[in-house]
């Protein structure tokens, strides 16, 4: 993936993402504070103006901006995180011109050891990171085992689905849900579900 | 003296909390960030790094934030300036904590016996 792949990638992200705002706002309105999908949607605009004059940067430094652009201007949770997240991919790839899934997935590692950090949070807590941790895990496993790039995320989104599964069946003890205490089991956390949109886009454009 | 900046999802709550420091502490540089730019509730980065640049002080400046967003976001600001005074956050109730320091400010009490002064705020029962 070189950096038109990239920017066309975190298009389509983006408009998945205002696409599916109400949805994401939805599923927060029940047990967060009822702003993940427009908060999200405000940011990715914002990374949408920025894309258009980043063609001639590396794909590292596109990721950056886009992580950087997300901190700045979503307004919530969620752009520390995600911001966190572009921000780290951003930097680890720094000298990489044509990033392989075998590149994205050591770096996505990186990402959620950043995302876990800045979050102070691990999995089992109903977040974001209930999708991502299996995702990146399946997704090493199908490449080690010899799936193609395509099929190795195929099985991350998979992973990432039944992810967002999982977050239905326990107490939230991270983030505004966390109040909730255990009326927050039997809903889904938003951040799994917006990532694992996320997810889905990059298999879509392999 | 150190200046305070007050971090919130919502504006009116950070301005509100100013307001109750205010009425012991009447020198204090205390500076609001909260909601958006637009007013709606969040927390910006921007209004965060603007708001210590205002109460900036060679004797340091102290955050105190609401809850999620508001600490890592201005984590993310601390991580991105190069100060050349100590800027910290507290980890206390934003009330109570806003109160307390605003008091130990005025006295002139340094930014790291302030923020020790703030662990023992969220101990306070209010009941007993």
């Amino acid at each position: 993936m070189t950096t038109d792949k990239i920017i066309t990638i975190i298009e389509k992200i983006s408009a998945k993402i205002q696409e599916e705002k109400l949805f994401l706002t939805e599923l927060d309105n029940v047990i967060g504070d009822g702003d993940h999908g427009i908060n999200l949607a405000r940011g990715f605009s914002e990374v949408e103006k920025k894309l258009s004059t980043m063609g001639d940067k590396n794909p590292g430094e596109v990721l950056k901006t886009v992580g950087m652009t997300l901190v700045s201007t979503v307004g919530g949770a969620s752009g520390p995180l995600y911001g966190t997240g572009f921000m780290k991919m951003g930097m680890e790839l720094k000298d990489t011109a044509d990033v392989t899934v075998e590149d994205f997935v050591r770096v996505f590692q990186v990402a959620i050891e950043g995302i876990s950090l800045r979050g102070k949070s691990t999995t089992g807590e109903k977040t974001m990171l209930d999708s991502m941790v299996p995702a990146k895990n399946a997704m090493e496993e199908a490449l080690a085992a010899g799936k193609s790039p395509k099929e190795a995320v195929a099985c991350g989104v998979a992973a990432a689905k039944e992810g967002i599964e999982y977050t239905k069946t326990i107490a939230a003890t991270k983030g505004r849900a966390s109040y909730l205490g255990d009326r927050s089991i039997g809903h889904q956390d938003p951040g799994a579900t917006s990532f694992t949109m996320m997810l889905e886009i990059l298999e879509g454009e392999l | 003296m150190i200046g305070i900046v007050i971090v919130s999802h919502s504006e009116k709550l950070a301005e509100g909390v100013i307001d109750l420091a205010r009425m012991m502490a009447k020198e204090v540089m205390m500076v609001p960030a909260g909601g958006l730019e637009d007013g709606d509730y969040g927390t910006s980065f921007d209004k965060i790094n603007a708001a210590i640049d205002k109460a900036a002080s060679s004797d340091g400046v102290l955050i105190l934030m609401d809850m999620g967003s508001a600490v890592m976001t201005t984590e993310m600001v601390l991580e991105m300036r190069d100060d050349d005074f100590p800027v910290k956050m507290a980890d206390c109730p934003l009330v109570e904590g806003a109160v307390s320091a605003a008091c130990d400010a005025e006295c002139g009490m340094s930014l790291e016996d302030i923020i020790e002064d703030l662990a023992t705020v969220g101990q306070i029962k209010k009941l007993s």
